[in-house]
């Protein structure tokens, strides 16, 4: 109930922020959207067209996703350091911590298991290694 | 709500607990804490779906002598899903433009266009996943199978839930126009959709273009 009465106070300035501080722009939305198309279609052309050999490839595309990623961040989802008094930052940081924790550490272990456990599988220990080796 | 609305009136009619009041909004300023909830939420969804990739980083090349990647993923229909995501990314901005310019038809109509989208999406992915099984390659074939069909699936399954979402604040915004609480749902429901078009950024370019390279 206080909420909702404290709510009602920060009402005061109307029509200014009635929900939140993001301010949604066509400008923000069109220079993001244009920013993902190319970023997008780059790597489907590298990859259906055969432009560079396959391990640059898996660079570069990867090098695509994660400027992508920001371009998204910054322009759709409108994170800055300054959204919710910088909470929403500090918790995309921990995310990001333990994705890296989980990501690198699955292939990391998984690969070494692959590599010290199953010596004597010849071929399906060969395919494992190299599956470990490609991912990401 | 007529209490709450009486206590406002109070509130603003009597200017002895202004004070009391102001320092109540410094308190809770940063809208009143939904905001950040919901992007919390998110980042354990995020979570979940790192869960995800990390198994399929892990399992994505044990095919068990059954079809692999580069067989099966037709680049053609990925890149017009993933059209699909990124235009309905925009279009859900154009709904929040009208949104906050106080539009109630455009805003309706925007995210009537966003759903619509969304439905091709999930529609193309199924033909998909419709089309794998049916050729023998379904989640029991392999683990590569099963990673693969988990990662999509979970994803498919969030934009499904979008659509849902889509559906409901449209009749919502029907009923009660764009009120507080309706921006803040609107507000809430752009980051879920921008969120799910990052994560298909990771999907298409690990799963689909990844897989298809040898």
């Amino acid at each position: 109930m206080s909420e909702h009465h404290n709510h009602g106070h920060d009402d005061h300035g109307h029509g200014h922020h009635d929900a939140h501080a993001v301010h949604y722009s066509l400008k923000d939305y069109t220079i993001g959207f244009t920013l993902a198309v190319i970023l997008t279609v780059i790597p489907f052309w590298l990859v259906m067209g055969n432009i560079l050999d396959p391990g640059t490839t898996r660079f570069v595309i990867m090098g695509f996703a994660a400027v992508q990623l920001v371009v998204h961040m910054v322009y759709f989802l409108h994170m800055n350091s300054k959204s919710e008094g910088g909470w929403n930052m500090m918790a995309l940081i921990l995310t990001l911590v333990l994705l890296g924790i989980v990501l690198s550490g699955s292939i990391w272990v998984m690969y070494h298991m692959n590599v010290n456990m199953m010596p004597n599988m010849g071929d399906a220990a060969e395919v494992m290694k190299h599956g470990s080796h490609d991912m990401p | 709500m007529s209490e709450i609305n009486a206590t406002m009136n109070g509130a603003a009619g009597a200017p002895g607990i202004d004070a009391g009041a102001r320092y109540h909004v410094r308190d809770h300023h940063p809208e009143n804490g939904t905001m950040l909830g919901f992007w919390i939420y998110l980042m354990s969804d995020c979570l979940i779906f790192a869960s995800l990739f990390a198994t399929y980083a892990v399992l994505g090349r044990n095919y068990a002598g059954g079809p692999s990647g580069a067989e099966l993923f037709d680049l053609k229909l990925v890149g017009i899903n993933t059209a699909f995501l990124l235009v309905s990314s925009i279009t859900f901005g154009f709904a929040m433009i009208s949104a906050q310019a106080k539009n109630l038809a455009k805003t309706q109509l925007w995210l009537v266009v966003t759903g619509i989208l969304g439905a091709c999406f999930l529609g193309l992915e199924l033909y998909e996943f419709y089309h794998l099984i049916h050729e023998g390659a379904g989640p029991a074939r392999s683990a590569f199978l099963t990673a693969f069909f988990s990662l999509v699936g979970t994803h498919g399954l969030h934009v499904l839930f979008g659509i849902v979402w889509l559906i409901t604040l449209v009749v919502q915004l029907g009923k009660h126009g764009l009120n507080v609480e309706n921006m803040r749902r609107l507000s809430c429901l752009s980051l879920f959709w921008h969120f799910l078009d990052v994560v298909w950024i990771f999907v298409f370019t690990f799963v689909y273009l990844m897989g298809t390279l040898p």
